[in-house]
């Protein structure tokens, strides 16, 4: 099926006998939520599943292929602003949209990666951060695009078949199968050829030069992809808010994207978005009991730091094989 | 501080207390929705929207129009993605009648759509973007305190009045920045020497008081919100500027949050405003009072602005009697604005923003020695709509 | 333009970098050193302002406040140090990101627990409040020259403590290569610990100099831990020479930018696009310097690491 029949340790296994239980779940999810009367917990859920998204996104760069990217948000900021921006000139069908936004984050991503790459380590981090910076700030001044208000979506994108985003349901079920088809393609992509050599880059990469690889070009390409799928988180982000603003850029927001990947596992498959159901479920759950939630929400990241120092998904592994 | 939390731990207790105790008597609640910045550089205003418009259900009993007042407070952290979610789950969820306390306008307009979706009525304590009074006006919003470029027009005409011919203008580069400029030389006949835009949240206002020093004007009017306004007057002040030129201000930038924080230095400052804590009715002088006995500060115009939203809320939910499913007739109870604005007198313009006069103030020491504002003559702008009403064409 | 403009923008300039210099001096020490990314560097900084302000307020005076706070920023920094920041040593870079995160967001909230959500007052000594006249036509800031004194004096201490002491020996013997240097002996522990102190004195008294101009309030940290970053990144990390020369080009060029580039684009293009264009390109124009660095000289200006 999926999985190699001989592993290797840079294979990464869909764990059917887990995810399957858990997808069954999500999918009945928002029946659930019908039937108790909480309606309203479906768009948190869908919110949450594109962040799980985008940092599946992330992970794929920083956990697989090691480049600590601090701008990824830029990216997912680009993609949301693409959708809008179509929108806005008349594009309104999801099925040109999306993949256009994609392809507009990829372009940027390619731009930025060509750059950075060149660079290591901590200055690798910074130019990336630079960049997104640099966006942050553009778009901040383009009062043609609502510069720092924002832009409103007059509605959600169009899928036709009679299915209507603007129902929290179909938008939730949706962005579920957005997830699920990328998490499959990222393990597939990682099990494969492509996705060994860049493991291996990360390993070491001095090695892998040496035998001849084209390093730069295989981490360029995970670069783009990365940017690419935080792009069609972008754009899900900007159908769910029906509205998108430079805020989405900032730097705080890439270190919110690390925080869930490196808390949720950092190279682990899950990792991204393990992190990131923790961290705003945690958030969600700390902003009703108390206005000095930032207290709690770091004290419990803390926490992780000091007793699971491979992040959440280390916690879980570890268990299986005890 | 610890007093203010406790004290929002103790009223929200005593609140659901009440709550509890009337629950058998199954009468209805009226809930609130106070959605503002409770965190961040912009957190001081927040604050005194939601302690002014507590202060007001306090007053009332724990009440708002006679029906127990729940009010749910939520912290926006100033962005427009967060303040969206959380007004999402405070219609949806927790299903509330009424909407209020956003500070920021580019928040105030993502939190918007959620809220007239959900035919829920926004009874706005601070934000009044041009695109709500305008163009994009809805029955459902309504303005408790003014339109964002109202004190901007007001300055724009009290530097006129002064006779000043040159004046430099400085607001941070967005929209609602551009939009004070504008609103400024709507009002301002005499020369621009001329415009700076420095970022938002910039810090350091070295270059901006290098070119005031090289072009020389006698009037400096400034736009700049929260921390930036604190710097900025500090850093004007001393570089020796304030002794040639005279600084001006929407009330925002000179209220007492920004003495409070950077103090003597401020003193001989402008303002404009539609309320003053030193204002002479009866409703505004028990507001005052009452303000200074609860938390022991002064109010700012945010704390004024949501005291004057609770008792708006109040005479509509009174005047309808409870009966807040009818959302025509809360509109019209709404419209009609039967309460006692610290304000003085109170009317809405047809696109559901205010009518009203504003005022200068000046930063100068009171009887006791503080350094304060102190509201000086006559209105400088009365009966004041603004100027987007003519593009808005309400339903009905 | 005039002779004067470019005098009071070269002081200005000289000052915000100075500025930038005292907060990056510490975290390229704690970086280059101990191999930790800190991202709780701006809370040091934000809990000396806040000590200095308070003890200020209580005192009455403006010189033992800031005496005191710097004291304070101190002690509070070495606590940190040895209570948690010590384990994160031996962890990677990521790991370091996610518990000094979780440090700043903690700081942030207990000082908001503490103060208030509201920014604090800290003026200038009424000594230091006014202008000064440099020379007839031309009075600056006598708080800003203030700065630049104390800037240069700490520049110049660090400079003597580095070069001319037998801790300065070892801390740059750590900065170059760490391993050989507990090869030599080194007493790492109370090293880094002294290290880490002296760090959060200098946050301390950037918390000092830079609260009387801006405000001090929950989060005033963050935006300037960015550009601090910058700064150790094109002076090369590890370097207090590089943090030294880095924020002063940071300083200039930004100062610099932010004055020419309005008037250049209004001159080339209409008022309006001059002010939609000019404040965006002067506010990215450090990371555009970074970047460019960073192109030429990948690890910075003054690498410490051999």
């Amino acid at each position: 099926m999926l999985e190699n029949t001989t592993d290797s340790i840079l294979d990464h296994r869909l764990h059917w006998r887990w995810a399957v239980p858990v997808l069954a779940l999500l999918v009945l999810f928002p029946l659930i939520a019908s039937a108790t009367g909480t309606d309203f917990y479906v768009s948190l859920a869908s919110r949450i599943l594109i962040f799980a998204l985008a940092a599946t996104s992330l992970n794929l760069i920083l956990g697989f292929g090691g480049m600590v990217s601090f701008g990824h948000a830029a990216f997912v900021g680009v993609g949301a602003y693409a959708v809008a921006i179509f929108m806005q000139a008349g594009v309104v069908s999801a099925w040109l949209a999306w993949p256009l936004a994609m392809l507009v984050s990829a372009v940027f991503a390619l731009a930025i990666g060509a750059i950075s790459l060149r660079t290591q380590g901590v200055y690798f981090i910074m130019i990336t951060l630079a960049f997104a910076q640099m966006l942050f700030y553009l778009v901040t001044s383009l009062k043609v695009y609502g510069g720092d208000d924002g832009l409103s979506l007059a509605g959600r994108s169009t899928l036709g078949f009679g299915l209507d985003l603007a129902n929290d349901r179909v938008f939730y079920y949706v962005t579920l199968s957005m997830v699920v088809l990328v998490l499959v393609a990222v393990a597939r992509l990682l099990n494969a050829r492509f996705g060994h050599v860049l493991q291996a880059i990360h390993e070491n990469e001095v090695r892998m030069t040496a035998i001849g690889f084209p390093v730069f070009r295989y981490k360029l390409v995970a670069f783009t992809l990365a940017g690419a799928l935080a792009g069609l988180a972008g754009a899900l982000l900007a159908n769910l808010g029906g509205f998108v603003s430079p805020a989405l850029m900032q730097w705080s927001q890439s270190g919110m994207l690390m925080i869930m990947v490196i808390l949720g596992g950092v190279g682990y498959l899950y990792g991204g978005i393990m992190g990131a159901v923790f961290f705003l479920l945690l958030e969600e759950l700390l902003t009703h009991f108390t206005m000095h939630w930032q207290l709690g929400l770091g004290a419990v990241l803390l926490l992780v730091v000091l007793v699971a120092p491979n992040g959440l998904a280390s916690l879980v592994k570890s268990r299986r094989r005890a | 501080m610890l007093q203010q939390s406790s004290r929002f731990v103790r009223n929200t207790l005593i609140t659901s207390a009440a709550l509890l105790a009337l629950s058998a008597q199954a009468q209805s609640t009226v809930k609130v929705g106070l959605l503002s910045t409770l965190s961040g550089p912009g957190a001081g205003l927040g604050v005194d929207i939601r302690d002014g418009f507590q202060l007001a259900v306090k007053l009332a009993g724990g009440k708002l129009g006679g029906q127990n007042a729940e009010v749910i407070v939520a912290d926006d952290q100033a962005s427009p993605d967060v303040g969206r979610q959380t007004a999402d789950r405070l219609v949806k969820r927790d299903k509330v009648d009424f909407m209020t306390g956003v500070v920021f306008s580019n928040v105030m307009l993502a939190v918007g759509a959620p809220t007239f979706q959900s035919q829920t009525y926004y009874i706005s304590a601070n934000a009044g973007p041009s695109q709500y009074a305008g163009e994009q006006c809805n029955p459902f919003f309504f303005s408790a305190s003014y339109q964002n470029d109202n004190m901007h027009e007001a300055a724009g005409q009290v530097v006129t009045d002064k006779g000043f011919k040159r004046v430099a203008v400085i607001a941070p580069n967005y929209p609602a920045g551009k939009d004070a400029i504008t609103g400024f030389k709507r009002f301002y006949k005499g020369e621009v020497a001329s415009e700076a835009l420095p970022a938002l949240n910039q810090l350091n206002f070295g270059t901006e008081i290098a070119q005031l020093r090289a072009t020389k004007p006698d009037a400096v009017y400034i736009f700049l919100p929260g921390g930036m306004g604190i710097n900025f007057i500090k850093q004007f002040v001393g570089a020796g500027l304030s002794k040639d030129m005279t600084l001006f201000g929407p009330g925002f930038s000179g209220d007492e949050d920004v003495i409070k924080a950077v103090g003597d230095p401020m003193l001989g400052m402008f303002n404009t405003t539609q309320w003053a804590h030193d204002m002479d009715n009866a409703a505004n002088k028990k507001f005052v009072a009452e303000f200074e006995k609860e938390y022991g500060r002064l109010p700012t115009m945010y704390a004024a602005q949501g005291y004057d939203a609770a008792q708006l809320i109040d005479s509509a939910v009174r005047d309808t009697k409870g009966k807040l499913d009818d959302k025509a007739a809360v509109r019209k109870a709404l419209m009609a604005a039967k309460f006692n604005s610290v304000r003085g007198d109170f009317k809405f313009n047809k696109n559901q923003f205010p009518i009203q006069n504003y005022y200068v103030r000046m930063v100068s020491k009171d009887a006791k020695g503080r350094v304060t504002n102190r509201m000086l003559g006559g209105a400088v702008l009365k009966n004041h709509s603004d100027a987007y009403v003519g593009s808005c064409k309400m339903p009905g | 333009m005039n002779a004067i403009l470019v005098l009071e923008q070269a002081l200005n300039g000289l000052q915000f970098g100075l500025m930038l210099f005292l907060l990056a001096s510490g975290l390229t020490l704690v970086f280059g050193i101990m191999d930790m990314i800190n991202l709780a560097h701006g809370s040091l900084y934000m809990v000396g302002a806040y000590l200095i302000a308070t003890l200020t307020d209580v005192l009455g005076n403006f010189w033992l406040g800031l005496g005191l706070g710097i004291l304070g920023a101190a002690v509070f920094g070495v606590l940190l140090e040895i209570s948690i920041l010590r384990r994160l040593y031996q962890r990677d870079h990521l790991s370091q990101v996610l518990g000094t995160f979780a440090i700043m967001l903690m700081c942030n909230e207990t000082v908001r627990l503490i103060w208030g959500a509201q920014p604090i007052s800290l003026n200038p000594p009424p000594a230091l409040a006014g202008p000064v006249e440099l020379f007839p036509g031309f009075s600056y800031s006598s708080y800003g020259l203030f700065i630049i004194g104390v800037g240069f004096l700490v520049a110049g201490l660090l400079y003597l403590l580095i070069t001319r002491t037998r801790v300065g020996m070892q801390v740059r013997a750590g900065a170059a290569n760490r391993e050989m240097a507990l090869a030599m002996g080194v007493n790492v522990r109370n090293l880094f610990t002294a290290v880490f102190g002296v760090g959060a004195a200098l946050c301390g008294i950037a918390g000092g100099m830079l609260g009387p101009m801006l405000a001090v309030q929950v989060g005033m940290g963050e935006s300037i831990l960015i550009l601090a970053f910058v700064v150790i990144v094109i002076g090369g990390i590890g370097s207090v020479r590089g943090a030294f020369l880095g924020a002063l080009i940071v300083g200039v060029i930004d100062t610099a930018g932010r004055a020419l580039i309005p008037l250049l684009f209004g001159m080339l293009m209409s008022p309006e696009a001059a002010a939609n264009a000019a404040p965006a390109v002067a506010s990215i124009m450090i990371y555009v310097l970074m970047a460019t660095v960073l192109f030429f000289r990948p690890r910075g200006l003054f690498p410490a690491h051999g």
